[in-house]
């Protein structure tokens, strides 16, 4: 594969492509019988999404739990293997890495996860949690070198040095996860996939790092794929949000553009399910409230995975499944009630 | 910085005392585990010290045979005249020497069989388990038995056979731990982070896997102990020269009626040592909030 120049200077350029999912899947098998196992199914947890993430933007994914998100996340860090479909990173197909291949990549494109307590090893110390990156890559050798520079990292993360030989369970929950931010960001990567980053911290600790990641996007040209279920934070944070349901991307938009004008059924239940602080507003907006459960996605809907919940759902969406369609500048959604809506005369 | 940073900054949460130190007040305060402890290291001192404390050569006879404790033998001696008290003190060693070696190989097989079942699955675990399972399906000591055997008898040949005989407890208990280790997100940092699987195993996985093994390693020490007792006993242990705890017992049948001596201190030997191990085991099960646990 074509890799990089060390600093990534020069492969940098806002708005070309760093990652693209081209129709990825995965499907769980479902395996029952205690002796004799058997496939008695598939749970179809990423069920053809596409999708290109920019270099340096904020791409936000969201949906209730259990969509897909997680999955879509553990695919592109090589911790899944798809079903089907493609990962392209700068160009090259992330199936077809070699070892040498692999390690350059894991070196551009590292994690932070959800919960502060289960993603630190509970015996190692901060030290070793933030330096072994750097052991294992290689880049430096020396005890000493690996130490002043987790120092460095914890530094940029907001911790003081004196935190360095303290295990996970004698720091609170945001200075683990400030510890999770220093070993994501201690190879320098260029995408940095954030799974819930926020979502296990106190709202005002929230805040504090999700400035954190603010201050180090910038400082460090990082983009993210910030996956969410916290629409304000989501919009806070992200230049363009993509809307998954069941396996599925049903809207996909620049940020602003997605909150003010929500184009799919499924989008617009989500997000009149967030208060609006302004109350004039919250008065006058249209009030849709999902009922229902969500589908399994062992047997999703035929048709329009949503119409089993769509207030708009006709015996169109059960047979037809909805692709995503353009409706506005960098804005598309998956419905088959769209186009009629801004087709038709009002 | 921030707000929050700050606070971080000074250290939020205190440090907590050494597991160590946790661990001696806790032994302190439980009486069984501070018997255990005492008597154990009696064993151990003996054990250790063997050659100095031993008042007499425990092969050498003498035609005082079979007479009672006294102050020239303290524990009397056995039907060819020789000191109990010389011989039960080199059967210590053996003992102690058999127990902790058996187990020390069994945990190192029984883990490494274990750890590399579930971490890599797929036909690894299941050849792997398949061996497991078949040695589950027998008591342990039923093994040990066949293998001596098959080996023939001798500290080497015992020591192999109660080793082999435990590995599956050993492999059980890593692998299903490691089941568990493996879904921790500390993993899929490790491995988005290019950790190699080796040193994922090592680094990452068995040092949260311990507790349950020690556990475990605690337990099984007074089985092997047992089951080499048993095995001497039966006349499948070491050498019939070696003053073992099961052999003098064993020996001491036919004079049960005239020299009780002979039958109750090999005995209480045995009982004692295995006794304090388990009240032992019992309290660092506690300690380390363990459940489970399986022996002969
Ligand atoms: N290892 C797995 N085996 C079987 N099903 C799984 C596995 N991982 C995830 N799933 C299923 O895939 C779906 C999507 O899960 P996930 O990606 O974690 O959702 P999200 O992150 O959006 O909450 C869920 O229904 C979940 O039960
Ligand atoms: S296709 Fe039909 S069911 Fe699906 S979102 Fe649109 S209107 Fe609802
Ligand atoms: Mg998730």
């Amino acid at each position: 594969m074509t890799m990089v120049d060390p600093d990534g200077g020069s492969t940098r350029r806002p708005g070309k492509p760093l990652l693209e999912l081209c129709d990825l899947r995965k499907h769980f098998p479902i395996r029952q019988g205690a002796l004799f196992q058997r496939t008695v199914g598939q749970a179809k947890a990423v069920d053809g999404v596409s999708l290109t993430i920019r270099r340096g933007e904020t791409l936000g994914l969201v949906g209730e739990s259990g969509c897909g998100k997680s999955t879509i996340g553990r695919c592109i860090l090589k911790l899944e293997e798809p079903t089907s479909g493609k990962i392209l990173f700068d160009g090259a197909d992330t199936a077809g890495f070699d070892r040498q291949d692999t390690a350059a990549f894991r070196r551009r494109v590292q994690a932070i996860f959800q919960d502060p307590f289960s993603s630190l090893n509970p015996r190692m110390k901060v030290e070793d949690i933030v330096g072994e990156p750097l052991l294992v890559h290689g880049v430096e050798r020396e005890h000493s070198a690996i130490a002043a520079r987790v120092r460095r990292l914890l530094d940029v993360c907001g911790l003081s040095a004196g935190l360095a030989d303290r295990y996970p369970h004698e720091m609170s929950g945001g200075q683990r996860q400030r510890v999770g931010i220093a070993r994501a960001l201690a190879l320098r990567p260029d995408l940095i996939i954030c799974d819930e980053a926020v979502s296990a911290l106190d709202v005002s600790i929230q805040a504090q790092i999700i400035r954190l990641l603010e201050d180090l996007r910038d400082e460090f040209d990082l983009t993210y794929l910030f996956i969410g279920h916290d629409l304000s934070v989501v919009r806070h944070i992200c230049h363009r949000v993509a809307v998954m349901y069941l396996g599925k991307l049903v809207e996909l938009s620049d940020c602003d553009r997605l909150f003010e004008t929500p184009q799919h059924p499924y989008t617009k239940a989500l997000l009149s399910a967030v208060p609006v602080p302004d109350p004039e507003i919250e008065e006058r907006r249209e009030h849709q409230v999902l009922t229902g459960e969500i589908p399994s996605p062992t047997n999703p809907p035929s048709g329009c995975v949503f119409h089993t919940r769509c207030p708009l759902a006709d015996a169109d969406c059960r047979s037809v499944v909805p692709e995503l369609k353009t409706v506005g500048p960098d804005h598309a959604a998956a419905c088959l009630k769209i186009d009629q809506r801004i087709t038709e005369p009002a | 910085m921030t707000q929050e940073a700050v606070l971080d900054r000074a250290g939020a949460a205190p440090r907590r005392s050494s597991g160590w130190a946790r661990f001696a007040s806790l032994i302190l305060a439980d009486k069984k585990a501070l018997v255990g402890l005492v008597i154990l290291s009696l064993f151990v001192v003996a054990a250790v010290l063997g050659p100095v404390l031993s008042p007499y050569d425990p092969n050498a006879m003498d035609f005082d045979m079979i007479v009672g404790p006294s102050w020239t033998h303290p524990l009397g001696t056995d039907d060819l005249g020789r000191d109990l008290l010389s011989r039960l003190i080199v059967g210590t060693q053996i003992s102690l020497f058999v127990g902790v070696s058996t187990v020390a190989i069994a945990l190192v097989l029984g883990v490494g069989l274990g750890v590399l079942a579930g971490y890599l699955g797929g036909w690894v675990d299941h050849v792997i388990m398949r061996y497991i399972d078949l040695q589950w399906a027998f008591p342990n000591f039923i093994i040990a038995v066949y293998l001596v055997a098959v080996l023939g008898t001798g500290l080497v040949n015992v020591i192999v056979a109660i080793s082999l005989a435990f590995v599956d407890d050993f492999a059980r208990i890593a692998r299903s731990m490691v089941l568990s280790i493996k879904e921790e997100q500390y993993i899929a940092a490790a491995r988005t982070v290019g950790v190699s699987d080796f040193r994922i195993m090592w680094r990452h996985i068995l040092p949260n896997a311990t507790a349950p093994i020690i556990v475990q390693a605690t337990v099984s020490v007074s089985y092997a102990i047992l089951g080499e007792a048993s095995l001497s006993f039966l006349g499948l242990g070491v050498e019939a020269a070696t003053p073992t705890w099961g052999l003098i017992l064993s020996e001491s049948r036919s004079f049960i009626s005239r020299a009780w001596w002979l039958g109750i201190f090999p005995g209480l030997a045995i009982m004692l040592t295995v006794l304090s191990i388990n009240f032992l085991g019992d309290a660092l099960r506690d300690f380390l909030d363990v459940r489970e646990g399986r022996g002969i």
